[in-house]
């Protein structure tokens, strides 16, 4: 029995290296190179300077009066974006939980903007629903005798919230959808005919039986938009100044705008402590729900 | 699914009714992507939006000539479906031995997997250039398959990993006393049980890779764009041409968004990663 016991435990390690080895190494190296890179003085555009940097880096990035706002922006984005999916996922969800005319067809124009690439997402909202002239928006708020909001000039991070939240919400409100489907019918029901109001219903039967579906959600919204990237390159580019600049896209301007490779690495090490500082909240908070 | 009481009450057609505008609303931003697109570029910037136009194809036309729609569109679907095959080929071995022959580090091991994804690409941009300058991988559609298949492989790995651990272990134990290898063990009791788990993995995979824009925007250009980066070259230059915005938006997104609408029951299925039993 042993040694059919170790027998299995090689063939499980032989069957688990190429994943392993291959995330290792798609972890180590750059991390390997990105620690060397942030100690030296690497600028493209100034070659001659060069040699040992020490921790000159990193001070430069921390100094960055862009620095807090990204950590600050960051954690907005992601925590609004979070909040609004699983609030209105949860609502719409309870909406569309019975049958109703048209359920089917409503499902798939609820799932649609999930399939939709970043980019698009991105000029979509830029140009035709947030364009203070022409835009869709300009003209609700102008219909209803409002001064139409200049979005992405006002209200830059606001914009990106909106847009990211416009993807993430259909995932979020259809794994609710499918998970309610599982629910006890008939305890709902003998909740009812005891007088359960529909809050009592909600915070007792609804919410611990969503409680694993709230937590895959927020760990794969985490996942995805702590380094949102594409909707701030090709919207707001950032600014007005660093209103909208998230972590990802410092680094983003330190690389690839100002040449600064060796600044770039030390901010992208800062935030690979970010996104661990965030893992381990995450895991403690709602690990247990996903385990089981 | 609910026994027919009576239906047409005033509370039931009142919450069909928000049900259907709810997602009008959420759809509507498409639908005029969709109509714009078949605007002149005047009428793309009438105010108030025209919604009774004679519909024109020229911006179509105009986008396939101008930047060969078809090539971009041949290297999402080389590089998505490639990272997919790839991906499911690297996650399923691993996936089996993690819900099977679970250890007291087998957790630890999915922890750690998807920490890597949390870890910003951004982090990984100037390394990933450099080497692959280095290597003459730079605008390489290889290149673009193997980060593809590596950035998604955690989430295959644990959604693979939740549909499996649903999986009675007896059965695989009776395949085993009746005397099947490991490989036959697989191919024919463990496969057939978990079809249903690896298309959503894969349909996830094509969905994600599809609409990947990080990598593709910084790695790659003429020769292995795909329509992610087409579509972000159509937007400063050309920032207020909206009807050919809208177009290469609709050619960009179309045939994922079909795609998606009919395997979407499969891949929400899968995404609940095993909390919905």
């Amino acid at each position: 029995m042993s040694s059919q016991a170790r027998g299995n435990r090689t063939t499980s390690r032989l069957l688990m290296s190429p994943a392993v080895i291959s995330l290792l190494l798609w972890m180590l190296v750059p991390l390997g190179m990105t620690i060397y890179f942030s100690l030296i003085y690497y600028n493209l555009m100034n070659p001659f300077l060069e040699g040992w940097a020490g921790l000159s880096n990193y001070e430069f990035f921390i100094s960055n009066p862009a620095f807090g706002d990204a950590v600050w922006n960051t954690l907005l984005l992601l925590g609004s974006t979070v909040v609004i999916t699983v609030g209105l996922g949860l609502a719409i969800a309870l909406l569309i939980n019975d049958p109703f005319p048209g359920r089917g067809l409503v499902r798939i124009l609820l799932i649609s903007p999930f399939f939709v690439m970043p980019t698009v997402n991105a000029l979509l909202w830029k140009h035709m629903m947030m364009n203070p002239i022409y835009g869709f928006l300009a003209q609700v708020w102008t219909f209803f005798g409002a001064e139409p909001v200049d979005w992405l000039t006002d209200l830059p991070l606001f914009s990106v919230i909106i847009m990211v939240s416009w993807q993430w919400l259909p995932f979020a409100c259809l794994i609710f959808i499918t998970s309610l489907q599982s629910m006890d019918r008939e305890q709902l029901e003998a909740a009812r005919m005891d007088g359960a109001n529909f809050l009592q219903q909600f915070r007792y039967l609804y919410v611990p039986h969503l409680a694993r579906s709230i937590s895959v959600v927020i760990m794969i919204e985490v996942i995805f938009l702590l380094s949102i990237f594409a909707e701030i390159y090709t919207t707001t580019a950032g600014g007005p100044g660093t209103e909208s600049t998230n972590f990802a896209f410092l680094i983003f301007t330190e690389a690839l705008l100002n040449f600064d490779v060796g600044v770039a690495s030390a901010g992208a090490l800062f935030a690979i402590i970010l996104a661990n500082i965030v893992a381990i909240f995450l895991i403690r908070m709602i690990g247990k729900n996903l385990e089981n | 699914m609910s026994n027919k009481k009576s239906v047409w009450t005033p509370t039931y057609i009142l919450r069909s009714l928000s049900a259907w505008l709810v997602a009008l609303v959420i759809f509507f931003p498409l639908l005029f992507l969709l109509v714009t697109s078949f605007k002149t570029e005047l009428q793309a910037i009438a105010v108030p939006s025209m919604w009774l136009f004679e519909p024109t194809l020229e911006n179509f036309t105009e986008v396939q000539e101008r930047s060969d729609y078809l090539h971009y569109a041949w290297n999402s679907v080389v590089t998505s479906v490639l990272s997919t095959l790839l991906g499911l080929a690297v996650a399923t071995p691993a996936a089996y031995a993690m819900a099977f022959n679970p250890t007291k580090h087998t957790k630890d091991v999915l922890m750690w997997m998807l920490s890597t994804k949390m870890m910003p690409a951004v982090g990984a941009l100037v390394p990933i250039y450099i080497l692959c300058q280095n290597t003459g991988l730079l605008d390489t559609k290889f290149s673009l398959i193997i980060i593809f298949t590596l950035s998604n492989l955690p989430i295959m790995v644990w959604m693979l990993y939740s549909y499996f651990k649903d999986i009675p272990h007896e059965i695989l134990e009776a395949a085993r006393m009746d005397g099947a290898t490991v490989a036959q063990e697989f191919r024919h009791v463990l496969l057939p049980l978990s079809m249903g788990g690896l298309a959503s993995t894969g349909l996830l995979c094509l969905v994600l890779s599809w609409n990947e824009a990080f990598w593709s925007l910084n790695l790659t250009s003429a020769n292995a764009g795909t329509l992610a980066t087409l579509v972000a070259s159509y937007s400063s230059p050309e920032g207020l041409f909206w009807a050919k915005l809208s177009a290469v938006s609709v050619l960009a997104i179309a045939p994922i968004v079909v795609f998606g609408w009919f395997s979407q029951k499969q891949l929400v299925q899968g995404l609940t990663f095993g909390a919905v039993k």
